[in-house]
């Protein structure tokens, strides 16, 4: 069986009393589906944890649904209604830059009024990556190709009264002669009616039914468009100059994409106003044609920043009707839920949170859900991974049922970890489509490991409200000031501003921590303003990546800051949680061993009827709970002088190998067979105020809880700590010279 | 390949006994040619019971075309899902089988 059923909602959580909507499309246009609640305890049925656990609570929305099949419009594009200052036009001149980035057999419209009867006219790179113009049903088009990734100035025009046609494209850098300026003439008819109904659209052309098709890739800097026909050397000259007085007569547009940086706007310079709407989130922030290398940070030079790249497979939105929607009732506890949607195929789970009652917390504990990386993670491809991919796991790949149904449908985007089908890294993640791996049995860890903390805070049965990052990313500090502690998950990689500063606050002001994870605190990304559930994320400079932003383009658009690494803004996580990501391997699992500063009486709670001198030899993810993603206690990245580092894995095979950025120039020493840097650091420190940290510093720690029915040391050890962590007797910053080891 | 390996029945041995975990420098090298082998044709295992049982599968190397799917090709054991792989490879890359004292 495979799904049939795809779903998302509006919002990632929700309070009591507020409303969420859910969007859902019968993939195989089957009429109807039921749909019910469940609470999700436990969202993997492996074979040694409790198994799949849902509860199913009465809602409003049980029942039967009438079903329809949305579509997913995929790629990005830019759009304006343009009045009669576009529907009037007969003669033209357009012009642009730009930097094609894949070449094609089908066209790829850089900038269209089409209408498909007849009217308009559209600018392409066509077959053989030739230049083309189509007004009135005619071609005209360049012999020469062209090149990829390379600047050069496109340009048509069209005198209505002669019928005459022109085309162009220069290359801003020319290669010895390689690629040297073309243009073409032609005659068309006189007379046409070149703006049709006025509706412009840029890097895609309309079908009349709305639909976009013909997507480009690549990037457009300074797009230009006159009621006139201008020769070559006037057209050079409106790219730099739109506003000058010898076009002011004739200039229908001026866009300049420098401008309104993280919106989704592109603003016209001309008197007209044309703003278009940028639809599916190109990436902003580009460096333009005029990219000088002087300037690294868009802000301080914009005028070097006035591309747009767009790509056939841009995603930010699915823009689904809502089929249904839910009111959080008042006595719902607080937790990870899900829409079931069930039809002819497997259920679908449609998952998001549930928290207290605003400012009435249900209990001293929060869990933040790492959402973020939930996002980043997205609809991750395993298929579309490179021939190396299964060296980096150091096993066979695994697939599930969700990876086929992901296969067969391009349109449902791919990662933070993918490509474009141009190259370029996808560097925008959104939750406003199905996210199919985000759900019970699929092999995103970061999701479905999160799962173990859930069964087990039941089991345990310890008191926890749920939250999420965007939640924290939002509401900031004040959201946990209603709690003493605050728990992450398996693997909080993906951290904005927002939420570092809150968290950070929270520490210094009492709040104590437990990051049951690896690899977190690891990536700065930005949460759009205006669309609640997109992030941008530039994978820059440093650290092991799957693909390297542009140079010149490591400032994120949404915001304006430097993206990449945290530690490359000088927070590396040491700073924050006491330990940052050193390792990472996919093949086994390792053990920790306890430290003689297990034995300071500081961390004697940690213990407390834990024998044990190996701690967690054992788990559902590779055998150990040290794996995966591991981190290290380090003075020098920041690790607070007074932390106890508890315990640390060891026996790591050569697959655990360092990250990049520990590795200034390559060498052989990376594995953990010989590479010292290669453990986890069990980590424990105070902070001022009687609060306090504690860093498990793996990934695979929490897949060790539901060992043998959670009764193990892991899941004693981490017990332990959120008693003594939500007990409100402050924890008693040390003296400089406490540390006994 | 400027240094080339031999078909030492040694590694296929070691393999087998661990086909996860610590490796000599030799066998890791062969691994590391065997796991980077073109995605077109390469193997992997698809997930058919959440209580954990794999058939073998092959990627075709092209975004969105379906996988090779060798429903009889079951496994409820990753360890002897990772020798079958690898005895396939051993045979692509050398031109034998594996020894069949340890097939």
């Amino acid at each position: 069986m495979t799904r049939t059923l795809a779903g998302y909602t509006d919002r990632i959580s929700a309070c009591p009393g507020e409303t969420i909507a859910f969007k859902v499309s019968a993939e195989d246009g089957s009429p109807s589906y039921r749909a019910s609640l469940v609470r999700l305890h436990c969202v993997d049925s492996h074979r040694d944890g409790p198994g799949l656990e849902e509860e199913t609570i009465p809602s409003a929305f049980d029942g039967e649904h009438p079903a329809r099949r949305q579509p997913i419009r995929i790629g990005s594009r830019a759009t304006v209604e343009g009045g009669g200052a576009v529907s009037g036009l007969g003669s033209f001149s357009i012009a642009m830059m730009i930097w094609p980035t894949l070449e094609k057999e089908a066209p790829q419209v850089l900038f269209s009024t089409l209408d498909g009867a007849g009217g308009g006219f559209a600018l392409a790179v066509g077959a053989g990556n030739r230049l083309s113009l189509s007004i009135g049903g005619q071609d005209l088009a360049l012999d020469r190709p062209l090149l990829t990734r390379e600047w050069a100035l496109v340009a048509a025009s069209y005198d209505a009264a002669t019928g005459e046609a022109a085309l162009h494209a220069v290359p801003a850098n020319v290669h010895a002669g390689f690629s040297p300026p073309q243009s073409r003439m032609a005659k068309f008819g006189r007379k046409l009616p070149t703006g049709a109904a006025g509706l412009i659209s840029v890097a895609a052309r309309l079908e009349p039914d709305g639909r976009p098709v013909e997507h480009y890739n690549g990037k457009i800097d300074s797009p230009r468009l006159l009621s006139r026909a201008l020769p070559l050397e006037a057209l050079r000259r409106l790219i730099v100059e739109p506003l000058a007085a010898q076009f002011a007569a004739d200039l229908v547009a001026a866009w300049d994409f420098s401008e309104d940086m993280g919106s989704e706007r592109a603003i016209d310079l001309s008197p007209n106003r044309l703003d278009c709407r940028l639809v599916n989130m190109p990436s902003r922030a580009a460096k333009g044609w005029n990219w000088s290398g002087g300037f690294q940070d868009w802000k301080t030079a914009p005028q070097e920043y006035g591309a747009i790249h767009f790509h056939e497979d841009d995603l930010s939105d699915c823009a689904w009707e809502t089929d249904f929607t839910f009111t959080v009732p008042k006595n719902l506890p607080s937790g990870c839920y899900a829409a079931k949607l069930e039809g002819q195929g497997d259920p679908e789970h449609v998952v998001f949170f549930v928290r207290a009652p605003r400012g009435k917390p249900g209990a001293r504990a929060v869990f933040l859900a790492s959402t973020a990386t939930y996002i980043a993670y997205g609809n991750y491809r395993v298929m579309n991974r490179s021939n190396l991919y299964e060296m980096y796991l150091g096993q066979l790949p695994e697939l599930v049922e969700s990876d086929l149904f992901l296969n067969t449908r391009p349109e449902y985007g791919d990662s933070l970890y993918a490509t474009h089908n141009d190259g370029s890294g996808m560097a925008i993640g959104t939750r406003l489509r199905p996210t199919v791996n985000m759900r019970p049995n699929t092999t995103l860890s970061a999701f479905n490991d999160d799962g173990w903390i859930f069964s087990w805070l039941k089991a345990m049965r310890l008191d926890a409200d749920f939250i999420t990052d965007e939640d924290l990313h939002h509401e900031g500090l004040g959201l946990l000031s209603d709690y003493s502690l605050v728990i992450t998950g398996n693997h909080p990689e993906y951290i904005s501003t927002q939420m570092w500063d809150a968290l950070d606050a929270f520490l210094t002001r009492g709040g104590r921590l437990m990051y049951l994870g690896g690899n977190g605190f690891f990536w700065r990304v930005a949460f759009h303003d205006d669309v609640p559930g997109v992030m941008e994320l530039r994978r820059a400079e440093d650290g092991s990546r799957p693909w390297e932003a542009e140079p010149g383009e490591y400032y994120m658009a949404f915001n304006g800051e430097y993206g990449g690494l945290w530690r490359r803004v000088g927070r590396p996580p040491q700073g924050l949680v006491g330990v940052g990501f050193t390792a990472s391997g996919f093949d086994i699992s390792s053990f920790y061993r306890r430290t003689e500063q297990s034995a300071d009486p500081r961390a004697a709670f940690i213990f407390d009827g834990v024998g044990d001198e190996i701690i967690g030899d054992f788990g559902l993810a590779g055998g150990g709970a040290a794996g995966q993603e591991i981190d290290r206690y380090d003075r020098a990245l920041g690790s607070p002088p007074h932390a106890l580092v508890v315990a640390r894995s060891e026996d790591h095979t050569e697959e655990m190998m360092i990250g990049k950025e520990d590795m200034p120039a390559a060498n052989y020493i990376i594995g953990g067979t010989e590479n010292p840097l290669v453990h986890a650091d069990m980590t424990f420190f105070e902070t001022p105020n009687g609060g306090a940290v504690f860093s498990t510093g793996s990934i695979t720690w929490a897949a060790g809880l539901p060992w043998n029915g959670f009764d193990n040391s892991v899941s004693r050890i981490t017990r332990n700590v959120f008693e003594r962590f939500v007990d409100p007797k402050p924890f008693v910053y040390p003296a400089s010279r406490e540390r006994t080891a | 390949m400027a240094f080339p390996i031999t078909p030492d029945p040694d590694l296929a041995a070691e393999f087998k006994k661990t086909p996860l975990g610590h490796h000599s420098p030799q066998l890791q090298r062969l691994l590391r040619i065997f796991r980077t082998l073109p995605t077109a044709g390469k193997h992997a295992l698809l997930r058919i019971d959440h209580r954990r049982a794999w058939v073998l599968v092959q990627f075709n190397g092209r975004k969105g075309e379906p996988l090779t799917v060798h429903r009889d090709r079951v496994f409820t054991d990753w360890n002897e899902a990772e020798w079958a792989v690898f005895k396939l490879r051993w045979q692509a890359y050398f031109g034998e089988a594996v020894p069949e004292a340890l097939g």
